[in-house]
């Protein structure tokens, strides 16, 4: 079973509707046509290194994507606010990780949007 | 110079209790060794050969004299009474304890200070000109607009987990003193007509395949860097290669695909990310630029420091060697050597970094810079107070004259204390000084850039010395190959691989033959050796180098 991390701590999987996965590897050209969609799209992290996901993520949403986004696999508790910041919504982690970094050591990163130089250099 | 805004306290502050959090979960099994790795880097911690080693950032290279003196401290209280200058203008310390490193961080920051992205595939810390703000010939301080990407890539949230390190280096003169072309981006600060801008280079690096950067904007107008910068690292974020490290840099990706399609997939990228920019960045960066303002120089006669020359010789070969000219006509840049014949190159002990940060409160409007070739400068000091200043480095063992020539040797730590080296470094850069002023050859030969390197990394620029040396392991047992005509500077090159390598006791002395073949080559003592390998080719110096070969091929 994942769990499903939010800004408010750990849930069950609560999506029903279609999802559409991508892999980190996407061509960023498919990204535009994507972004009209309404569902949920899930970008997968296989591992905690590869960061591709966040870049993937921030086109969709300057591409418009208003749907809702998901960063799903080998995401570190270390690395929600880079997620947040980045346009994903929420982030799908496995039962072992869950454990092994429970709901309290991704709430203190909740503050994602403090301290973020990019953003405030952007305007 | 820079001071933090409440806004970097807060960020320098919570970060700080970030990684103290970190370790206590590395501890307490929430993060595996693998999992720890990547965020340790990204706060300067490296496991080395003999312990962990902390690598603290000097940002653009620029210090304060309080800053100097937190490093002494942190050096005594929790190292070993030293520390290490690197040629990305860090210093690191040796031997500290793992659980002592959030204290030390925070320590850091009590004084402006910090070790992010010291390490890990990230934006590094930026590096720049060390002579930035003195230099008679620059178009602009390269500084304000380094601090400006130091705010930007700090902690940026989609360039954390990059293919592979990422470096820029920054400088504001044509004269390129902080090795742009060997980096990923490298920025130069132009002037077209009435407007500044950035010329921008892509894809230079060193490592196993030493590369040149390529402009991929001529003429960069000044509000565009940071969604430019942005659309770069976001095409190579996409881009690089991940499935072998030693393909994953930018220069590989800018090599493998072409400028051309890299230059288009950026102004794509950067058409798209430029209208999020409001222009916000550019009114803090005209706050930035307004605390870079110059200190209020004094205005002294350097009639004294003329007629100390005339009559003091070591003062005379000491400023021959370590002045450079200040954009005031009467003050000077001057250069600190940690290059002593026989020391370890970059070493600083905690006293001498005291006494530099005494020099800059007395003389220097209390600031300090650290150079790539792992010297400290002290950039403003006025003519008429050069003869106590070099009175003091006297008294202090810091007034070695050699700067610029054989000694002043750039060396990666190498094997004493570096995990990935393959032969040590450090001896033949102290064999290499001693030997040469041993036989009172140096100032004969004169200006010389000797750079070592302990492994293929190529940490210790050997790809741009006039003369590099490598030193790699070949079957257990060190071996040394030698490259000739290499160059950081804005005529960059990289060296040709003389021929095949030496034994660690055959490096010196071949090193001799060679520049004895130079001083016999060269049309005068004007013709540096750089040069002369320039007018004459490889040939006379090969031959140098393999007497053997060149007699039987005769």
């Amino acid at each position: 079973m994942s769990v499903i991390v939010r800004d408010d701590g750990f849930h069950p999987e609560d999506w029903d509707g279609p999802i559409t996965d991508l892999a980190p590897d996407t061509d960023p050209a498919a990204l535009p046509a994507l972004a009209d969609g309404t569902g949920l799209i899930r970008i997968a992290f296989p591992a905690f290194s590869d960061g591709r996901g966040f870049t993937l993520a921030r086109r969709l949403r300057a591409a418009g994507f208003a749907g809702r986004l998901r960063a799903a696999g080998h995401v570190l508790a270390d690395q929600y606010a880079m997620a947040r910041r980045s346009g994903f919504d929420e982030v799908e982690i496995p039962a072992d990780l869950a454990a092994r970094q429970p709901a309290d050591q991704w709430q203190a990163r909740a503050d994602w949007g403090r301290h973020d130089y990019r953003a405030r250099l952007k305007g | 110079m820079y001071n933090y805004s409440d806004f970097d306290e807060a960020f320098v502050r919570a970060r700080v209790a970030q990684f103290r959090g970190q370790v206590e979960r590395r501890l307490d099994g929430s993060l595996s060794e693998e999992e720890f790795r990547p965020l340790r880097l990204m706060n300067g911690l490296y496991l080395q050969l003999h312990a962990y080693m902390l690598r603290v950032a000097i940002p653009y290279g620029t210090l304060r004299s309080d800053q100097m003196r937190q490093l002494a401290m942190i050096a005594d209280r929790w190292d070993k009474g030293y520390g290490h200058f690197t040629t990305r203008q860090n210093i690191q310390f040796n031997w500290p304890k793992l659980t002592d490193v959030p204290d030390i961080l925070g320590a850091l920051a009590d004084v402006q200070m910090h070790a992010i992205q010291t390490s890990g595939n990230c934006i590094r810390n930026v590096t720049a000109d060390h002579f930035a703000g003195a230099a008679a010939d620059e178009v602009a301080d390269p500084r304000p607009v380094a601090e400006l990407i130091r705010q930007w890539s700090t902690d940026h949230a989609e360039f954390q987990f990059l293919p592979r390190k990422f470096k820029i280096a920054i400088t504001g003169a044509a004269a390129d003193r902080a090795v742009i072309r060997a980096h990923d981006i490298g920025l130069q600060i132009v002037r077209e007509g009435d407007q500044i801008g950035y010329r921008v280079l892509v894809g230079g690096g060193l490592g196993r395949t030493p590369l040149i950067g390529q402009v991929i904007r001529a003429f960069l107008p000044k509000a565009d860097l940071l969604p430019y910068l942005e659309a770069i690292v976001a095409t190579y974020n996409l881009l690089g290669r991940r499935d072998n490290k030693y393909k994953a840099r930018i220069k590989i990706t800018v090599f493998e695909n072409g400028i051309e399609a890299f230059r288009a997939a950026t102004e794509a990228e950067f058409a798209r990310i430029r209208p999020e920019f409001t222009g916000v960045d550019q009114d803090i960066l005209a706050g930035i630029e307004a605390q870079f303002a110059p200190p209020a120089f004094r205005n002294t006669d350097p009639a004294p420091f003329a007629a100390a020359l005339a009559v003091d010789p070591l003062l005379r070969a000491w400023a021959e060697r370590s002045l450079a000219p200040h954009k005031r006509d009467n003050h000077a840049i001057v250069t600190v050597s940690l290059k002593a014949h026989g020391a370890t190159p970059g070493d600083a002990t905690s006293d001498q970094m005291r006494v530099l940060a005494d020099l800059a409160d007395r003389y220097g409007y209390g600031e300090l810079r650290i150079s790539h070739e792992q010297n400290v400068i002290l950039p403003h000091v006025a003519k008429a107070d050069l003869p106590n200043v070099h009175a003091e480095l006297l008294r202090a063992g810091l007034a070695t004259a050699n700067v610029g020539l054989l000694s002043d040797i750039i060396a990666c730590p190498g094997m004493d204390y570096c995990a990935l080296a393959t032969a040590r470094s450090i001896p033949v850069a102290q064999g290499l000084a001693t030997h040469f002023k041993a036989i009172g050859l140096e100032d004969e030969i004169g200006k010389l850039k000797i750079k070592i390197s302990g492994c293929i990394n190529a940490c210790g620029h050997h790809h741009v010395g006039h003369i590099g040396i490598l030193g790699l392991d070949r079957a257990g047992v060190e071996n040394y190959q030698i490259t000739l005509g290499g160059d950081g500077s804005e005529q960059a090159a990289i060296g040709e691989r003389a021929g095949p390598g030496f034994a660690y006791d055959e490096v010196i002395p071949a090193i001799e033959r060679l520049l004895r073949a130079y001083l016999a080559l060269r049309q005068s003592r004007g013709e540096s050796f750089i040069d002369a390998y320039r007018r004459l080719g490889p040939a006379p110096f090969k031959a140098a180098l393999y007497p053997q070969e060149a007699r039987d091929a005769a």
